[in-house]
């Protein structure tokens, strides 16, 4: 099943016989004073050194997130979407719980974009499917409901599959641009969770084959070492068929341990990319020698 | 053991989280006329204070937390009763909620697990906790806090909604208001008029304190 994002002129693919499509976090002024009070201000310098940061680390998507207490979160998205689409050509998630925000991001989008996110609320289906199928967008699916965020992976997959009727019946969404979240949550609140998310991932597999993706930097919340745990579970979910993650794309650490992955799982013929990068790296390393 | 050998000890085991050493030192403690203040006052408390300093200086990690936190909650089970017993006064009582259309946890569970180990009663209201719902929570437990946690941009406006409840109930003025969540900020929480905001779950229980003894202090007769 491929799920295929664009920008004006570049196609990005996911899938189980895809390289693994890193989704580059960075742009995203949560826990960041300094840039919320930068995009309050309506500046937006900071972004464009995100996005080349995240762009040289190897990020495929990126990930545009205007949350901003006290700003106009929906001017801010139009912005950045038309800044960021003027700095790259990679595809971009818009990243929103506000409905406003997400459709007037996707006017302003050329191309087809990935909507983060969806639940499994009846409220949010009723508001966003209509968006992403208007808009011809791929959306992510978490599945929480208005109850809980469950524990339990056959309950997430429950969820899963109710997103999936949902948008695929009602809206005539393809099944091919939904793309579930199977929950990455913080370990070090409970290191049992990294076993769930494992599990959902290879039960979503098994019973819809749909693409998945996740918020990689949670799982390493609270702990030392952060890149290592992050760069250990990635391969792990990956080997169970987690095809895409919204991840920290500056960090070599984690970025190559994907890479690594995709080598090892057969997604990179001939490692072809891995060697590739390796001369690239070796070629910047003697440049910066001599 | 001398008494100032167990508290040493007490103090020890907690800090490292060791829950079942903790709850039998606190028995051994109160078998040995250890009063509950002493092993709560001279122990417990001091050893959560230093995790929550070390927790804030980057040497501690979530998980130290938590199990130092538990442990404490453990030996409080034990002592509340008996310091409910002397008259002792409480340190404080707090109603925890998520708020309505909300359903993330895990940061507000970690800040219930940092206050019940600071010695405050914490009164969990859970996730999707209506303004209704805060309102006679406050009326039932009349406590000297209600944090209100909100994950999500778009439920962070629940907060005004709360306060404007209490107002309304005539209760905004008893009970001290804190709020917190990833998208907070201290600037959001001046705005929708709250007593106090943290960024993690040990620097709430620290600022908890300052604004319950900064109250306590205006309530002493002149």
């Amino acid at each position: 099943m491929h799920t295929v994002l664009s920008s004006a002129n570049r196609t990005v693919t996911i899938g189980h016989d895809q390289p693994f499509c890193v989704i580059g976090e960075r742009i995203n002024p949560t826990g960041r004073k300094l840039f919320q009070e930068q995009l309050r201000r309506g500046d937006l310098s900071r972004v464009e050194i995100d996005v080349a940061e995240q762009v040289a680390g190897g990020a495929m998507v990126l990930d545009v997130n205007m949350g901003t207490p006290l700003a106009d979160e929906a001017a801010l998205m139009v912005s950045a979407v038309k800044l960021v689409q003027s700095l790259t050509d990679l595809p971009l998630c818009l990243d929103s719980s506000i409905i406003e925000v997400l459709d007037a991001g996707l006017a302003a989008y050329r191309g087809k974009a990935l909507v983060n996110s969806v639940t499994a609320e009846d409220e949010r289906l009723a508001a966003i499917l209509p968006l992403v199928k208007r808009h011809g967008a791929a959306v992510i699916g978490l599945p929480n409901d208005e109850r809980e965020i469950p524990d339990d992976p056959r309950r997430r997959v429950e969820l899963a599959g109710k997103i999936i009727d949902v948008a695929t019946g009602r809206y005539g969404i393809p099944i091919e641009d939904i793309v579930i979240d199977p929950l990455a949550m913080p370990i070090g609140a409970d290191t049992t969770v990294g076993i769930k998310t494992l599990e959902t991932i290879a039960l979503l597999r098994e019973k819809f084959g749909v693409n998945m993706t996740f918020g990689a930097s949670n799982v390493s919340f609270g702990m030392p070492d952060r890149h290592t745990l992050g760069a250990a579970f990635l391969p792990m979910a990956i080997a169970a068929g987690l095809t895409s993650a919204i991840m920290d794309a500056r960090s070599p650490q984690i970025v190559r341990s994907v890479k690594a992955a995709d080598v090892l799982l057969d997604h990179d013929p001939w490692g072809s990319a891995w060697i590739a990068a390796h001369r690239a790296q070796q070629a910047q390393a003697q440049q910066a020698g001599t | 053991m001398t008494p100032q050998e167990l508290l040493k000890q007490l103090y020890d085991d907690t800090l490292v989280g060791n829950g079942p050493a903790v709850l039998e030192l606190t028995h051994t403690g109160l078998a040995m006329n250890l009063g509950p203040e002493a092993l709560l006052y001279e122990a417990l408390i001091p050893a959560l204070e230093e995790v929550g300093a070390r927790f804030e200086r980057g040497d501690f990690f979530v998980p130290e937390m938590l199990i130092a936190g538990k442990a404490m909650a453990g030996a409080l089970e034990v002592l509340r009763p008996l310091l409910a017993e002397t008259g002792a006064e409480s340190i404080g009582t707090v109603v925890m909620g998520t708020v309505k259309g909300d359903v993330h946890d895990i940061g507000k569970n970690l800040v219930n697990i940092m206050f019940e180990g600071a010695g405050f009663q914490v009164i969990d209201l859970g996730v999707q906790v209506a303004p209704e719902k805060f309102v006679d929570a406050v009326r039932e437990h009349s406590p000297d806090i209600i944090g209100f946690s909100a994950f999500l941009t778009t439920t962070m406006p629940m907060f005004k909604a709360n306060i404007n409840a209490l107002a309304k109930a005539g209760l905004r003025d008893q009970v001290i208001v804190m709020v917190g969540g990833a998208p907070v900020t201290q600037e959001y929480a001046d705005v929708v008029g709250a007593d106090g905001y943290a960024a993690d779950a040990s620097a709430a229980v620290v600022r908890a304190k300052e604004l319950l003894q900064r109250r306590r202090r205006a309530a002493l007769p002149a």
